[in-house]
């Protein structure tokens, strides 16, 4: 079995990444998920979160704010509402995402309160991480 | 007959005429460049959305408990019809090709009966459509503060939408903008979204057994909205694109009038100028043998 495999990461203004890796680590929304060559084909949605590919030992770190992955057995695609570079560009787009969550967490009611209460809390999180 | 001073005039304001569309011409070149690019750096997005959804949808379209995004609201009696034209003018017959198309189809809306309402994106396709069908219009998103189009954009539009979706205000939606073929070439569209429709798979293509993490069904939930999104975030790039395309040969029409303009009032300006050297000498001439 081949031990690399095609990942893009694309959102919908630019492509950010197209290569060759050994494996991804993505954000899943039903929790965190590796991808590596072989995989049964998937599609899940993501959460903000930390994307990690590791290709020839090196590791590239990607900040993504939600869309949805199509893993297969040859390839990954990321489909990534908006995606960054680790960098303080990145961080002030993510903090505008924060604040647009809590505001919609503020204003939402009934169990609608506890999924955006949730996304307020992952984009907490990734900000930890992107420092 | 115009005086000479009269004429030079003209010349002169001719001239800074042509500087101008001829400014607005490299303008519109450049700008159209930087378009093209962003149409084309979207495009791998767009495709393999497309074929995601696609795929989706083919398993899950047909059910009874299809979202109301795919599956429609039954009826069509309500179309809400989103014109996308661009802020500014002076670019040629784009706004107008728009409109026109627009008005075809509201005519024949109308025709068959339908409530027609209409949202307008970018001021020209407003004010073209106030005068006849000012009742109708329900809304208007303002583009002129938008320095650079973003998939933010495209979002805030979706997100109108889909509000008013929600709110039963329509069943059929419909978008019109202008394809970009070519700089000389721009097309007139509509593109229904709302209730979509994906291409499905091509028969026979190897279709892959998916695990869908949550399920199917909570996925094309959360994917149908970007979708509307996606595809409104398509066509203003095109709608971008063909505008700059249009005003780059409407500008590059008016700079080689403005020449030909320019060549004709210089011979009348030539021609009275020796017409007026000819009567004087006449007058000195006859003046002298007077005397």
């Amino acid at each position: 079995m081949a031990n690399t495999m095609q990942f893009d990461l694309v959102s919908p203004e630019r492509s950010l990444a197209s290569l060759k890796v050994t494996a991804v680590q993505l954000p899943g929304s039903e929790g965190e998920l590796t991808a590596m060559p072989g995989h049964w084909p998937m599609i899940t949605t993501l959460k903000p979160g930390i994307l990690t590919v590791t290709a020839d030992g090196e590791v590239l770190e990607f900040a993504v704010t939600g869309g949805f992955a199509d893993i297969s057995a040859e390839g990954a695609t990321v489909l990534a509402e908006q995606a960054f570079e680790k960098g303080p560009e990145g961080r002030a787009a993510v903090e505008a995402e924060l604040a647009q969550a809590r505001a919609a967490a503020e204003a939402a009611k009934g169990p609608e309160r506890d999924t955006a209460t949730e996304l307020v809390y992952d984009f907490v999180h990734l900000l930890e991480n992107m420092q | 007959m115009p005086s000479l001073k009269d004429l030079k005039n003209r010349i002169s304001s001719v001239k800074s005429t042509r500087k101008i569309t001829k400014a607005m011409q490299m303008v519109a070149a450049a700008k159209l460049r930087r378009a093209q690019e962003s149409a084309e750096a979207a495009r791998p997005y767009t495709e393999r959305f497309n074929a995601v959804l696609g795929q989706l949808a083919a398993s899950v379209g047909g059910a009874d408990n299809a979202p109301l995004l795919l599956r429609g609201t039954g009826k069509d009696d309500v179309q809400l019809l989103v014109v996308m034209t661009s802020e500014r003018g002076l670019c040629g017959g784009f706004n107008s090709s728009i409109v026109k198309l627009a008005r075809t189809r509201i005519e024949a809306l109308k025709i068959a009966g339908k409530t027609v309402k209409i949202l307008t994106v970018g001021k020209k396709g407003r004010e073209q459509l106030r005068r006849d069908y000012g009742d109708m219009m329900i809304g208007h998103i303002d583009m002129s503060e938008v320095k650079k189009l973003g998939y933010g954009n495209a979002a805030a539009i979706a997100k109108d939408l889909l509000g008013r979706f929600d709110a039963g205000e329509f069943d059929v939606a419909t978008i019109f903008y202008s394809e970009f073929k070519s700089v000389i070439s721009q097309k007139p569209t509509a593109q229904q979204i709302i209730p979509a429709s994906y291409d499905a798979p091509e028969e026979g293509a190897v279709s892959t057994i998916y695990d869908y993490e949550p399920s199917e069904e909570a996925i094309l939930a959360d994917l149908l909205p970007r979708g509307v999104a996606t595809q409104l975030f398509a066509a203003l790039l095109e709608n971008a694109a063909s505008e700059q395309g249009a005003r780059m040969s409407a500008m590059d029409n008016a700079t080689r009038n403005a020449g030909d303009m320019i060549d004709k009032l210089s011979i009348e300006y030539n021609r009275t100028r020796q017409a007026v050297i000819t009567s004087e000498l006449i007058e000195i001439i006859s003046g002298a043998e007077a005397l």
